[in-house]
Parts: C-alpha cells; structure tokens; sequence
C-alpha cells in the first residue's frame, strides 16, 4: 500500500490542486445532479423500489396460478376493485399484472435499474474520468428516466387498468382500445412512457460510450480497460442501435392507433363489423419489436456479466481466465444478437428456410456464450476464493447462465420450438438465463460496490443468507416450471381449472408458488441490509476487497471530480492478483512496472521504458478548462 | 518531485484525444438517428414486398426543395469558411442564408403534403402514403431540431463568439445540418426508387 502513497505524492502538484468548488445548493446537488455518482445513486434507488412494484405483482399473479381457490380479500385494500367481492383477481386485471410485470422488470429494473446505475457509477471512476462527458445530458437522461417512470406508475391507477396486451405489445391487441380495456389509456401511456424510457436510454448511452473512448486516464489503453467497463460500452453500443428501432415500431403503432393508419393493421372485424384499416401487416410489428427485443436481452445481461468477471477474478485472488477471449465473445454475442431476432416468431407462418438460418444463427450464440462460462469456472479453478456476498452471487450467476442456457438450445430449434413457443417452458428459460442471472448481477455489484457507493459496508451474514436464500428459491421456483411447460401450460392465461390436462400438474403449480413467495419473502432481508447499511453500516476501509481497479485509489467517498489533485496514470491491466513474487497478492493499476521489479516477468520489465511516455501525457482532465 | 515537475514545464503534455468529446457525441447522435431511418426503411420495404401497394407520382415541388437544402448545405459549408478565416460579416450572411433556405425547405416539404392530398394520397389511407408522410414528418422533424441548433450558432455569431479559435459551435451545426441533406437525399432517391 506504502506504494500507492508514494506514487500519490510524487504526481502532487500544488497549483493542480487549486481548483476550489462553489457551495452547490440542495437542488444542484442531490435533486439535478450532474455527478456521475449521484445519478447512479438515483438509478439504482429507483429501480430497487421499481424491483419491489414489479416482484409483489408477480406474486399476486402466482397466487392467482398456484392458489386458485384462495380468497384475495385481503388484497382490497391495495387493489380495490380489481378484487372481486367473492375475493377473485379480475381475470383483466391478471393480464395486465403480467404485462406491468415484464415491463417493469425488463426495461424499469434491468436495464434502467442495472445499466444506469453501474454504467453511471463505475464508468467514470474505472477509466480515471472525472465524470462523464456531459454531465448535463446525464442528468438529463435521469429525469427522462424518472419522467418515464411517473407516467409508468400513474398508469396503474387508471380505472380501466394499465396496458395489458403483454410487454411485448403485439398489434392488433395493442393498436385497438376495442380490444381489451387496457388498450386504451392504459397502453397510451405505456407507449408515452417509453417513448421517454427510449430518450433516456439513448442519453445515457451515447455518454456512456463518449466516456469509456474519450475520457481515459494516461495509460488506460482499451487492453487495460476492465472488463466491466468492456460490458457497459458494448451494452451501450447495443441500446444505441436497437433503441431508436423500438422507437420507430412505437411511433408507427401511435399513429395506427391515434391518426388511423394502418401500419399494422388490416381486415378486423368486431362485433361483425369490418374496421377501415386496410393493407397492414401485424407481422411487421413483430420484426421491428423484436428487433429491439432481442439486442434488449443483452443490454440487460451483459452489464451483470461484465460486473461477474471483475467481482469473480477479485474474490478468487487470480487474473481473469482468458482477458481477450472474454472482451471476443461479448463482441460475438453484441454481433449476434441483431440477427437472431426471427427465433422469437417461429410460429408467425415464417419461411420453414428461414426458419432454419434463424435457428442456425440462434444456436451459434451457444459458443460465446460457452466461452465466458468455461472463463469463470477456470477463474474460480484453484483460486482463494472469499466467499464474499457479491462473489457468492457472481457465481450463482453463472450457475443460472449455464442451466438457463442450456434450455435456450432446445427454444433455438424451430421444430421443437412449435411445440414450446408461449409455454411456461420459455417462461422458465428467460427467466433464469435473464432474469435471474440479471438480478444476481445487481446484486452482486451492489454487495461489491455497496463500500465506493456510500462508504459504508453491507452486513456478510445477512449477504450470505440472503444469497442461499435467493439461489434455492429461484431454482425451486423455475426448474419446476420446465416440466409444467412441457406439459403444455401455455403462458398467460388466468387459471387452469377448467383443463382436464392440467390437473395432474395442479400440486407442481402450487409448489412453484410457494417457491415465489419465499423467494420474494427472502428479498427483505435484502432491502433491510441496503437501507440499514446506508446509514448505520460499518465504515468502510479504503480497499475492502484488496481489488485492483482505479475508483479503490479514490477517496473512500470521492468528492465531485472523483479524486483530489491528479488523476492516477495507470501501467497494468487490473488482473494483476497473486502474482508470483509480488508482496502483496494484488497490485492494483495505478502501480508502475518499475516498482515492482520482484514481479514484473521479461516482458513487462521492457514496459518500464514506456512509463515515461505515459506520464507525459495529456491528463483528460475536464475540470481543468471548466475551472 | 522536482523532477517531476521540472520535466513538465521542459514539455507540454500530448494530446491524446483523437476527437473532441461533444463532437463525438453528435456522430453517436447521427447513428441514433440512421437507425430510426433505416428501420423505416427496411418496414417500408417488407411493407410493400407484401403487395396491396398504392403507387403516385412524387409531386415535382420535392425536387426544388431538394435543390433549395443542398443550397443550404453549400451556404452552411461557406459559413464555416468564414468563421475559419475571421471573415465576420461573411459568416453573419452565409449562416443567415442557410437558416432562411432551411425554413424555405420546411414550407416547400408542406406545400408537396397539400399536393398530395389534392393527389388523393392520404397520412391515413393506403401505408405506401402513410409512409410517405411519416418520412417526410420525420425528416422535416430533425430539419427543424437542425433549425434550432442553428438558431445556437447564428446568436453566438452575431455575438462574434464564432472565429477561428473557437469553432465547435460551428462545427457541429454544419456537421449535423449536413448530415440532415444527406439523409434527405437518401430518402429522396429511396422514395423515388421504390414508390
């Protein structure tokens, strides 16, 4: 450690230090924060009480599923009417549960909630930024987001109920106010929130990206760069393109709706009567989503993958397995997942050939896929692993990849995919392989970073049972759930009590909601240890992971600009655990090769002569024109 | 530590950066926008690979506001010159030209809708008009977005904040407004190809 103090002190320059900072008012600085800091701290804030709004409906629809002769009564005083006097979920309001539930926790939770807080949070301080590029646009893409969210929530209070033609929106069901009573208003806002949720995004992610190229420190050449920063530039890369797609599909499904064209829609009749629209095609619609949709997958796993490497390659003491393979297949998977979109419309009376290229091209997925699997079980190999709650999590993450993934090979097939398509077995398989393995992401950032974030330390124990908890429950809750697919429970439907099939499976649909409800229960224990840690947690030491990245160098709880007086150069990339000879068993970034000759190996001791032209660089510091 | 010092004044630091960070920004702006146009693009053309597809005559007025935008583009282009060259008075008149033509294409792109309603194609109708309109719409949109960026530029000219040694304003409106002829030229080509 006695080397980072030496190093800090070399690079003090009294006059760097003179910049000074205005009193910023309470509005400046927790409410239209443009620090990179406070904005992830308001994403993920939002998405852990988004989280809470999008699991408790899931259990009320499980109840629904698993319990059917359960009286709800005790559920009025939240819900109100949608509960019938006989104690009944309103069959419509079950459709619209289901759809708020997807939207919420796909965009709200996953990506908002995952990408804006760790993308916000880590970017800045791992590339040794002071913050991000535009600290107005980033603000401004919380307050889209928060904007977004508003409009989200009061849409669950409307009389007629929120949207409710499932989160993927399929016109004609989305397009016709006739269809459903949350076709109207309810799916009017919807489109109005996303359309927001869309602007957000795509402020967010041009930042993010103008950030990781632009903005790093002297020495952070893109082979150093971590590999979570890796994740959430090639996630941001995603959102850009796939975005502004969703936000034409949605933008021709307004005007169908609100104008009267006929994007989407042709020869409806209802009641007998033959609607006007002419020459549309819904199919469309389901190109375009889904071209969004199935990048989205990615957007919302990448990020949890990228914050795995980091948190498993600390906590086991060792170099990530294969660095470059690792950044590959991420680009593999970035490339892939724009044209694999037609897997999920196998059964919309495609092509049989195409079929096929589809299910070709699908199935390719399996080999990064496979790759960064293979990478974190030969990470963890022989490592000294500390089973902190965020390394416990990384790995129940990549136990739910590969068990997720698997079933994902089956779905990939178009033949056997007639048989499966919109059965509780795709339920259970995105569910695990991105749902999940996303939550477990989140959360294992948040146990990881939880110490940079508030400068406080979560409770382990509680971490820990939170973990075992939240792992058993989640394989109790969707391994089940295969087989009640395979049995043919189709998705969405209210009840299956008046199916002669289904009641042989009636005890596995109870199990599975038990399951959620104890997961659910489980979750508590979670957002105690969050909110109690904030304030009344134990304090947090400079290093608590002994990890190698730069926000360690930072400030316990780094000021507006990240870090006072210079920004750290950096020498290394940010695997340098338990290296042979080192004193230390990890030697983090900021360290240069010509102080640590007892480690360096041949070829990095020719590295010292490059230390000089490192330093004599360009420091990117945006402050020092501001200020 | 004296060294250390010493060995800064004796250089200047290198630049690094290969491009300025709100520069680069607008480029990922204009991928946002390529995006949003080549998704229509490729609806429009799965849309009418489907058959049931009213085909019309381009009214001929979307060819002079064609030409009246890359005359726009060229007084834009001599903007920039000027600024370059601290020719001040140039520079008020060359971005005052181009701002004008651009709300001369605005009107123009309204008068080729009116044209159209009196061809009977109509926003609500067959989708090969729909389309039309919402190309149109949705390019006048980004026209009027450029406007406004522009209105940035020509305040801060007039101000005489606009010169050779600080030309990023500039810049990115003539980059963006020039992005926006050439995407107007794309949509032109592909509206007259595939009617």
């Amino acid at each position: 450690m006695s080397a980072i103090e030496g190093l800090e002190t070399a690079h003090h320059h009294a006059d760097e230090h003179a910049h000074h900072h205005e009193a910023q008012s309470f509005w400046q600085k927790y409410i239209f924060c443009e620090d990179h800091k406070v904005i992830a701290k308001q994403y993920l804030i939002t998405g852990i009480l988004w989280a809470v709004v999008g699991i408790t409906m899931s259990v009320i629809f499980r109840i629904q599923l698993g319990l059917p002769d359960s009286n709800l009564s005790w559920l009025k005083p939240i819900l109100g009417g949608w509960i019938s006097d006989a104690g009944k979920l309103d069959p419509n309001f079950y459709l619209a549960l289901v759809t708020m539930h997807g939207t919420i926790m796909v965009f709200f939770v996953l990506t908002a909630g995952l990408s804006g807080t760790f993308s916000n949070f880590l970017i800045p301080l791992q590339v040794g930024a002071r913050d991000m590029a535009s600290g107005f646009m980033n603000m401004l893409s919380y307050w889209f987001f928060f904007l977004a969210s508003v409009i989200m929530f009061a849409s669950l209070f409307l009389q007629q109920g929120p949207a409710a033609g499932g989160w993927v929106i399929y016109p004609p069901l989305s397009a016709l106010p006739q269809a459903h009573p949350g076709s109207g208003m309810g799916m009017t806002l919807w489109l109005a929130s996303m359309a927001f949720f869309i602007v957000s995004q795509l402020l967010g992610g041009i930042n993010y990206i103008t950030t990781v190229i632009n903005l790093r420190t002297r020495g952070m050449s893109f082979d150093r760069l971590p590999l979570t920063i890796w994740s959430f530039l090639i996630t941001a890369v995603l959102g850009l393109i796939s975005f502004p797609v969703l936000l034409s599909s949605v933008l021709l499904l307004i005007f169908d709706r609100h104008f009267g064209t006929s994007f989407y829609l042709s020869d409806i009749y209802i009641n007998g009567e033959a609607l006007p629209n002419v020459g549309g095609s819904p199919i469309l619609f389901q190109h375009l989503f889904w071209f969004l949709g199935h990048p989205e997958v990615y957007i919302v796993l990448l990020p949890a993958l990228g914050i795995t490497s980091e948190v498993i390659a600390t906590n086991s003491r060792k170099p990530i397995f294969g660095y470059r393979a690792m950044i590959a297949s991420m680009l593999g998977i970035a490339f892939l997942a724009f044209i694999v979109w037609a897997h999920h419309m196998f059964v919309t009376g495609m092509n049989p050939f195409l079929g096929s290229v589809f299910m070709f091209l699908t199935l390719i997925i399996a080999v990064p896929s496979a790759v960064k699997g293979f990478n974190y079980i030969t990470t963890l190999w022989k490592g000294n692993i500390v089973f902190t709650p965020g390394m416990l999590f990384s790995i129940g993450l990549v136990s739910l990849f590969v068990s997720g993934g698997l079933t994902g090979i089956i779905l990939g097939n178009s033949a056997l995919d007639i048989q499966l398509h919109d059965t509780y077995f795709v339920v259970a398989h995105f569910h695990l392989v991105m749902g999940a393995a996303s939550a477990f992401g989140l959360f294992a950032g948040v146990y990881h970073w939880f110490p940079k974030m508030f400068g406080r330390m979560m409770n382990t124990s509680l971490g820990q049972a939170h973990f075992w908890l939240t792992f058993i429950g989640i394989y109790l809750v969707f391994i089940p759930m295969h087989y009640v697919g395979i049995a043919g429970f189709p998705r969405r439907y209210y009840q299956f009590t008046s199916y002669d099939f289904t009641h042989k499976f009636m005890d596995m649909n109870m199990f599975i909601s038990i399951a959620a409800i104890f997961t659910f229960l489980a979750q508590f224990i979670f957002l105690w240890n969050f909110f109690y840690s904030i304030f009344k947690g134990r304090k947090a030491p400079q290093n608590p992971w002994r990890s190698n990245t730069l926000e360690w160098t930072a400030p316990i709880i780094p000021g507006h600009g990240n870090w006072e007086g210079e920004i750290p150069a950096v020498y290394r990339w940010s695997y340098d655990y338990s290296k042979p000879g080192a004193k230390e068993d990890f030697i983090p970034q900021n360290i240069p090769y010509s102080q640590t000759p007892e480690s360096n190996f041949p070829h990095e001791n020719e590295l010292i002569a490059t230390e000089k032209v490192i330093e004599s660089q360009n420091f990117n510091d945006q402050f020092k024109t501001h200020h | 530590m004296e060294n250390v010092q010493q060995y800064k004044l004796e250089r200047e630091p290198q630049e690094t950066l290969a491009m300025d960070p709100k520069k680069f920004i607008l480029w990922l702006f204009l991928v946002t926008i390529i995006m949003l146009f080549a998704s229509q693009s490729s609806a429009y053309l799965v849309r009418r690979a489907e058959g049931n597809w009213l085909e019309f005559e381009m009214p001929q007025i979307f060819w002079y506001s064609t030409v009246v935008l890359l005359m726009s583009s060229v007084a834009m282009q001599w903007a920039y010159f000027s600024a370059k060259k601290d020719q001040f008075q140039q520079l008020k008149i060359a971005i005052s030209i181009t701002f004008v033509l651009g709300l001369i294409f605005l009107y123009m792109q309204f008068q080729g809708w009116k044209e159209l309603v009196a061809m009977n194609v109509y926003f609500v109708g067959n989708p090969s008009g729909s389309f039309f309109y919402v190309f149109t719409g949705l390019h006048g949109f980004h026209i009027i977005t450029g406007l406004i960026v522009l209105v940035f530029a020509l305040f801060s000219a007039f101000k005489l904040n606009v010169h050779s040694k600080n030309l990023r304003r500039i810049q990115i409106s003539a980059t963006y407004w020039h992005f926006l002829d050439i995407l107007w030229l794309y949509l032109f080509v592909f509206l007259l190809t595939f009617n």
